[in-house]
């Protein structure tokens, strides 16, 4: 079976972002860019099926600029068989990239279609949802442990109280969690083979997919900052201060 | 038009999270309905009705909805949509599960975790896990809305909105719910508790989270961690605080053996106080608790623990 992995292109969870000035939003000029931390673990679970003999071809997806197909590289550098880049600028929001998922799932029939569960720019946590949706599709979200049956999978999943396992039926879609497992480092090898592996090179039009913003972002301002409050010297002028001043406890 | 509110819950009890929604939604405008899907719910349905704002609770009482499962969940909701204006939920992992597939089936974009309504139309959104917050204004047509219960206030007592029963939706027969395991606590739950005491990787093993828990027990605090205490298998992921685990904003907010990752403060900077304990006075939660020592955890925290216990808790 094939395993889709929708892979996002964002300001490495390293960087501490600023805001813009005018307030038009995140500054994204000269910022290391990487592959989503969610995505990875996708990749590493859709690469993992592969070497399991579970999936026969693993493919990754991205939707953005450019520079995208640098994160596809990484994907396809993890094991990824082949890429497909659907080039345009700007932001786009969750549902379209669910629609144009929906026509790559379309076309390559997937079995499986492995998305992190949010990306860490918007924090959206949609657009798996919104692909099982159109699709009429089961999902599982947020996913813990996957063990894959004859047409159907069963996936532990991280919910607010502890852990719950759904059934779903194939074809699926799952998004992962931190815990599904550990993304692997590329070796060099594996770097210099992933340079020859295919990458096809699409636009949103070709889906037929309108990419225009649904949501209008009128700015985007700095949170209020916390300011650092006071040393105390030991446990007892903790608890004073915690009963008597704050009046917390 | 209405707006729709769709509760949380356990088929036992309404979730403290569903006042908070409900809240929002008198904001967002309209008569507020709210929605009980489950399995022998009623007394969530008798909660609901008592909510100040409330016009009226639908309950649709099925097995099918006994887990809230996304699929199902969808096609209820569907059902409902056309006499709504916009559908609000909480942000919890159910709500988070269904609501993106209710947006996508009405062909409208999804207003995810909202701090606050601006206008009817417009929300405040947390983006990069609260570093910054995003203005933004839905287009014509249904809104489709989770709300981050944090930073809303419990709509009170004192509705006597009118019970409906409603029938169940069609079953899409694409998933099915095999098992859970919850964690038992005797403890309040993590994101409504008044007093959160969390440990980090400081705490070095999971037996020390004992020392914590006598302190909670206390203070009649919940128990969470970071996700370095998690990732290191001191406590279940379900303890994390954090952009990847719950959004907790207490009263009082106690980090122990914490360092103040950005990915932890995104978690709890909204607490109301904030107390730290670290052995590292450079520790990056120094910069935003009000309330910081500069000890031992192995030492402080049994201190504590005694006087706490002269003081009468």
């Amino acid at each position: 079976m094939k395993v889709l992995v929708p892979v996002k292109r964002v300001i490495d969870y390293n960087v501490k972002v600023r805001v813009k000035a005018d307030q038009t939003g995140v500054d994204l000029a000269n910022v290391k860019m990487s592959m989503n931390p969610f995505d990875e673990i996708s990749v590493e679970e859709a690469v993992r099926l592969k070497e399991k003999g579970e999936a026969t071809e693993v493919i990754a997806v991205s939707i953005g600029p450019a520079q995208a197909s640098e994160t596809i590289r990484t994907a396809l550098a993890m094991g990824a068989d082949r890429g497909i880049l659907v080039k345009t600028d700007g932001e786009v929001e969750p549902l379209a990239v669910a629609k144009i998922l929906k026509a790559i799932c379309e076309a390559e029939q997937p079995q499986l279609v492995i998305t992190g569960k949010q990306a860490i720019d918007d924090d959206s946590n949609q657009t798996g949802q919104m692909l099982a949706a159109l699709l009429g599709w089961p999902q599982a979200t947020f996913a813990h442990k996957l063990e894959l049956g004859d047409g159907k999978a069963d996936v532990e999943r991280e919910i607010d109280g502890g852990l719950q396992t759904v059934e779903v039926k194939l074809p699926a879609v799952m998004t992962t969690d931190l815990r599904l497992n550990e993304p692997r480092y590329a070796s060099l090898p594996n770097i210099m083979k992933a340079k020859k592996k295919p990458i096809d090179e699409k636009s949103p039009a070709d889906y037929g997919v309108d990419v225009a913003p649904r949501l209008k972002t009128l700015k985007v301002t700095e949170p209020e900052k916390r300011k650092a409050g006071v040393k105390v010297k030991t446990v007892a002028e903790l608890i004073d201060k915690l009963k008597n001043e704050a009046g917390v406890i | 038009m209405a707006t729709l509110v769709i509760a949380e819950h356990d088929n036992k009890v309404l979730k403290d999270a569903t006042a908070k929604v409900v809240t929002a939604a008198t904001q967002v405008g309209g008569p507020v309905h709210v929605l009980i899907a489950g399995q022998g719910c009623d007394a969530v349905a008798d909660a609901a009705s008592k909510l100040a704002g409330v016009e009226k609770v639908l309950i649709a009482d099925d097995a099918l909805y006994a887990k809230m499962v996304a699929e199902t969940m969808e096609t209820l909701i569907l059902s409902l949509a056309d006499k709504y204006d916009a559908i609000l939920s909480a942000a919890t992992t159910n709500g988070k599960n269904y609501m993106p597939r209710v947006a996508a089936k009405l062909d409208v974009p999804q207003v995810s975790e909202i701090l606050s309504v601006v206008s009817p139309d417009t929300f405040v959104r947390p983006i990069y896990a609260g570093n910054a917050l995003a203005t933004v204004q839905a287009s014509a047509g249904k809104k489709v809305i989770t709300v981050r219960t944090t930073t809303f206030k419990a709509a009170g007592e004192g509705g006597s909105a009118a019970i409906e029963k409603i029938g169940a939706a069609s079953d899409p027969g694409l998933s099915k719910f095999v098992g859970e395991e919850l964690s038992k606590s005797e403890r309040p739950e993590l994101t409504s508790a008044k007093i959160v005491i969390s440990g980090g990787r400081g705490m070095q093993s999971g037996d020390n989270f004992h020392m914590l828990e006598k302190i909670a027990d206390r203070l009649h605090a919940a128990v969470g961690a970071s996700r370095a205490a998690v990732d290191a298998g001191f406590v279940p992921n379900d303890y994390q605080v954090g952009q990847t685990g719950k959004v907790v904003a207490p009263e009082l907010y106690i980090a122990v053996g914490i360092s103040g990752a950005i990915q932890h403060l995104a978690g709890m900077k909204d607490s109301k106080v904030i107390a730290a304990i670290n052995k590292d006075e450079e520790a990056p939660i120094f910069q935003v608790a009000d309330y910081g020592l500069v000890a031992d955890l192995f030492k402080a925290v049994p201190e504590m623990d005694e006087e706490l216990a002269k003081l009468g808790y």
